[in-house]
């Protein structure tokens, strides 16, 4: 469940990126500088700081950190 | 003379950087040491490196140079999507790969791919196809270097010595300190953007009276108005950009580098701050990009602007010989360093051309990456290291970098930029259209090598052709386009001002399409690896 949570939402952001709803839009001029279509990609990129914290969080592949070196028979002869 | 000083400072930093990594290495005739910095360094240098890797001179000049032109369009266009596509790369592809280098010692993508497959001579070719799309990067880095000497000197260095000079520094260090010295340059490189982009966003603000005035003004006028909006770029054009990231994980230098934490804990901090780090610097790059069109008091941004107006209102009364003349004069890449020149204290222009030299010299891991390469796909998979040992595996890399780098200097003399500019546009999709590759190994067992070979083969043949494409087929003006074929009322074939169109989509969307295609259906008809290497990586 987790894990479709996980892949849904990362869909979600791919799909969020696409943000055709401001296209022609430089309006609102949000903190009087900063046209809304950048703003919105702005926050879009600190979502994603997000998701990658979420996804650290939640799907971390654990078994990775217990890979120890496994030495080919052949350089074991050596 | 100051900026050429501080240049020159720079130069030395990173030079001394390099050595200073080579005494710490004590175990310098390892192959794991001088190519991977013995799989050791840490979550700092390793985020801040990771990301010096990836951004190259593009991000700080040809990114408010596009946004200039383009308007706030640059930034979702190539910064969000990447912040998004590569810490999600680094978080699928590049910890298993990390974790099967730490397990079986693999040093490159082709040693995993050859063991993964059960392949010898299909490794070889993955390898001459990465060889290939990687060179002309390292070629436009010497160029790079040359013509930013000779900017900052207004001429008094000579192309030919400034990139002599920015070529043995980077060979210096990358020849000396291996790996590690190139993850500390690296890391160095990048806390100098960071702190550039803010002090020339500070700098530039005050200097133009606020950016809220300039902001106000753009959006008034009828003729930059479109700057603060997308509408200048279709949104099919902007969807087929989320798939040129999927080339970063794909790049050697990027995915050897994933080789060399000394934790796969490291990723962690690397993947939620790297989309953090893309904002600190992409943002004030496109939008001190997109300011400059107000910064009509800056004489060099002035006549841009007027060839910008002449080719948009006299275009058709103009020779192509005229249009490429003021296309040339309206282009943006020193956008940033005519703000700096005009609004910033002398030593801000210096450590601007710090910046700049730090971007060109990103070309350090691609050196190092194609002599890891040939010293371990070639070189000791072909008997070499057996034959003549591991010293003789690292004497061989460091006499490859020494090679490579002339080689590069030598073409960066004799042959024009902008052939190497096409090809580096070439090569991201050629680079994302390997993503099957990574994938497939790590992620399907039925995979094999067949379909391995059909990805590069066909990744190989689909850049090819697009550049083929491209130069028998002139470009038309900007917003025209010349059509082949029709589907659903959209030409399936197109060549437009800025390259090439596959029914609206850039060439990267099918070229990525079709190499998944093949690596499923080609492999789904050959057989697939034994029972037992398969055991070893699911």
């Amino acid at each position: 469940m987790k894990r479709w949570f996980l892949v849904l939402l990362v869909i979600v952001l791919y799909a969020l990126h696409q943000d055709v709803w401001f296209w022609r839009s430089a309006q609102p001029i949000v903190w009087g500088f900063l046209p809304v279509g950048l703003f919105y990609h702005v926050c879009f990129t600190l979502a994603v700081s997000g998701l990658m914290w979420l996804l650290v969080k939640l799907a971390w592949p654990t078994q990775l950190e217990q890979v120890t070196p496994s030495i080919p028979e052949e350089e074991t002869e050596r | 003379m100051i900026p050429v000083i501080v240049v020159f400072i720079y130069l030395a930093s990173v030079l001394y950087i390099g050595i200073f990594a080579f005494r710490r290495s004590t175990q310098r005739n390892q192959a794991e040491d001088y190519f991977l910095a013995g799989r050791s360094l840490g979550v700092v240098v390793f985020l801040l490196s990771l990301f010096g890797t990836n951004m190259t001179a593009f991000a700080l000049l040809g990114s408010s140079g596009h946004a200039f032109g383009n308007g706030i369009v640059t930034y979702g266009l190539m910064a969000s999507s990447s912040a998004l596509i590569v810490p999600l790369s680094l978080f699928f592809i590049g910890t298993r790969m990390w974790a099967l280098g730490k397990k079986y010692g693999f040093m490159t993508p082709v040693q995993m791919f050859r063991d993964r497959w059960e392949c010898s001579h299909i490794g070889t070719v993955i390898t001459i196809v990465q060889a290939v799309l990687l060179v002309p990067y390292i070629i436009i880095g010497v160029m790079g270097g040359g013509t930013t000497m000779n900017a900052l000197s207004h001429g008094r260095i000579p192309f030919w010595v400034g990139g002599a000079i920015v070529a043995m520094v980077v060979m210096s260090y990358v020849f000396f300190g291996g790996m590690r010295g190139t993850a500390w340059v690296n890391a160095f490189q990048t806390i100098l953007f960071l702190l550039f982009g803010a002090i020339a966003l500070g700098v530039i603000g005050a200097g133009m009276g606020g950016f809220g005035k300039a902001v106000s003004e753009l959006a008034a006028s009828p003729a930059t108005s479109a700057l603060l909006t997308r509408e200048r770029i279709s949104p099919l054009y902007f969807f087929s950009y989320t798939f040129i990231p999927l080339s970063s994980i794909c790049f050697p230098h990027i995915i050897i580098f994933c080789l060399t934490a000394e934790r796969v804990q490291h990723f962690k901090k690397t993947v939620i701050l790297y989309p953090l780090c893309m904002l600190a610097i992409w943002l004030p790059a496109v939008f001190l990009g997109v300011t400059a069109n107000r910064a009509v008091d800056v004489p060099a941004i002035q006549a841009k602007l007027e060839a910008r107006k002449t080719l948009a209102t006299q275009s058709a009364t103009l020779s192509p010989a005229q249009k490429t003349e003021l296309r040339a004069k309206a282009a943006g890449d020193d956008i940033l360093v005519r703000l700096l020149e005009h609004y910033a204290p002398l030593w801000l222009v210096g450590l601007l051309g710090a910046g700049i030299m730090a971007a060109v010299m990103a070309s350090d891991s691609q050196i190092l990456a194609l002599s890891t390469m040939f010293t371990e796909d070639i070189f000791a998979f072909y008997e070499g290291k057996t034959r003549f040992g591991e010293a003789a595996q690292v004497r061989t890399g460091h006499i490859f970098v020494i090679l490579i780098t002339v080689i590069a200097y030598v073409i960066a003399l004799r042959w024009p930029q902008s052939i190497f500019d096409l090809a580096v546009q070439f090569a991201f999709s050629g680079y994302a259209a390997l993503i099957p590759l990574l994938v497939g190994a790590l992620f399907w067992q039925r995979s094999t090598k067949w379909g391995a070979l059909a990805v590069t083969l066909w990744a190989a043949a689909a850049v090819l052709a697009v550049a083929v494409f491209q130069s028998v087929v002139p470009a038309p003006a900007p917003g025209a386009e010349t059509g082949w074929g029709s589907l659903f009322g959209q030409a399936i074939v197109s060549r437009t001002a800025a390259g090439t169109s596959v029914l609206g989509f850039l060439p990267v969307v099918p070229m990525v399409l079709g190499s998944t295609l093949l690596m499923i259906v080609v492999s789904l008809v050959t057989a697939k690896p034994s029972e037992q290497t398969i055991r070893r990586y699911f």
